[in-house]
């Protein structure tokens, strides 16, 4: 993963998910992964971001049930240091 | 394995918001249809295209039935309901006292194809200046998810459990193909909603309908192909290799007829 850059983030109202899983191989820099042990109140697996978002809204284009906000960074982060300072 | 970052609250890091929760002119996005469902996706598209454009003031949708009639109370726009299959006569007649105005009807495969066909074949050919908008999934979802005119062969449906027999149910309707001919109609095209490509493709469809109408070229129709996997009885993770392999083999996306000059 070195030198590769996040250009930006989501928020995942994970409430709303149905778990459908669309938008897993939406995701190019594939960055999205679903949960296989947490659930949300309606039961349901939900996906989660890892570093490395390139802000395209891909996911929250195909996503029926509009769980994702999607930001734009104004400046561009290297991977290994988005981390917690989100 | 990478880590997880927290993604509750919005990033502290200078960004710009790309994309709400809530796309524009839809008030409330939180719905009742099954996972993996591609209408909301088809409708979240044709009514930013709507605004993109600038024409949401004059906006006018007339909603057939379907599970997507249940948008019909939060789009912040003006929708009037029409009767199973109406939906092209009421918008037909919108347009004629409104000339202004910008109007679409939404319906879905069973409203417009099975229940409708007329309405829309005589619209179409009338060359009536609106914007027809018809969310393709092969099945009545709504009422339980049996056979429609456009369920393509071989398709598994409630009533077709072996698959779509031409012998018995006979042969699926192309209807893009089929109002494409007709003199009154400007632009047609078909776009899917399985993949983020297939949904840019589809948005530029949509835009290039509405500046058709907004321009009184004549009728225009987009047909949208979307995912059931309820209705399908596969995974919702599967809906859009289905849609791609079956019903998109039959249903070709792209762009039909488009009489703009220089298109």
């Amino acid at each position: 993963m070195s030198g590769a850059l996040s250009r930006g983030t989501l928020v995942i109202d994970v409430e709303r998910c149905k778990g459908c899983e669309l938008c897993i191989p939406a995701c190019k820099p594939r960055v999205l992964t679903m949960t296989t042990d947490k659930r949300n109140e309606m039961g349901y697996f939900y996906p989660e971001l890892e570093p490395g978002c390139t802000a395209c809204h891909a996911c929250a284009l195909i996503c029926p049930d509009f769980v994702f906000q999607v930001w734009r960074y104004d400046e561009a982060v290297a991977v290994e240091e988005e981390g917690s300072e989100r | 394995m990478s880590e997880i970052l927290e993604t509750a609250t919005p990033p502290k890091r200078k960004a710009k918001l790309v994309d709400d929760f809530e796309p524009s002119l839809i008030l409330e996005g939180k719905h009742q249809l099954c996972a993996g469902c591609g209408e909301p996706a088809a409708l979240r598209s044709t009514v930013e295209i709507i605004d993109e454009l600038g024409l949401a003031d004059r906006a006018i949708g007339v909603f057939g039935i379907g599970c997507y009639t249940s948008f019909s109370p939060v789009l912040d726009l003006e929708v009037l309901q029409a009767l199973h299959g109406r939906a092209p006569s009421l918008a037909t007649g919108l347009k004629r006292v409104q000339p202004d105005s910008i109007v679409f009807t939404i319906q879905g495969d069973g409203d417009m194809v099975n229940e409708g066909l007329q309405e829309v074949i005589h619209t179409a050919a009338r060359g009536e200046p609106v914007t027809c908008v018809m969310l393709n999934n092969g099945v009545f979802g709504e009422t339980g998810g049996h056979m429609t005119s456009t369920t393509v062969l071989g398709q598994r449906t409630k009533n077709t459990l072996e698959g779509r027999d031409p012998k018995q149910h006979g042969f699926p309707i192309r209807m893009a193909e089929m109002l494409a001919p007709l003199d009154g109609v400007a632009y047609v095209a078909r776009g899917a909603t399985n993949n983020a490509g297939n949904i840019f493709q589809l948005r530029k469809m949509l835009q290039s309908a509405f500046e058709v109408q907004r321009d009184g070229l004549g009728f225009s129709f987009v047909e949208i192909l979307t995912m059931c996997p309820t209705g399908w009885f596969i995974q919702t993770g599967e809906a859009p290799d289905y849609l791609a392999d079956k019903m998109a083999s039959y249903h070709q996306p792209g762009i039909i007829k488009d009489a703009r000059e220089g298109a």
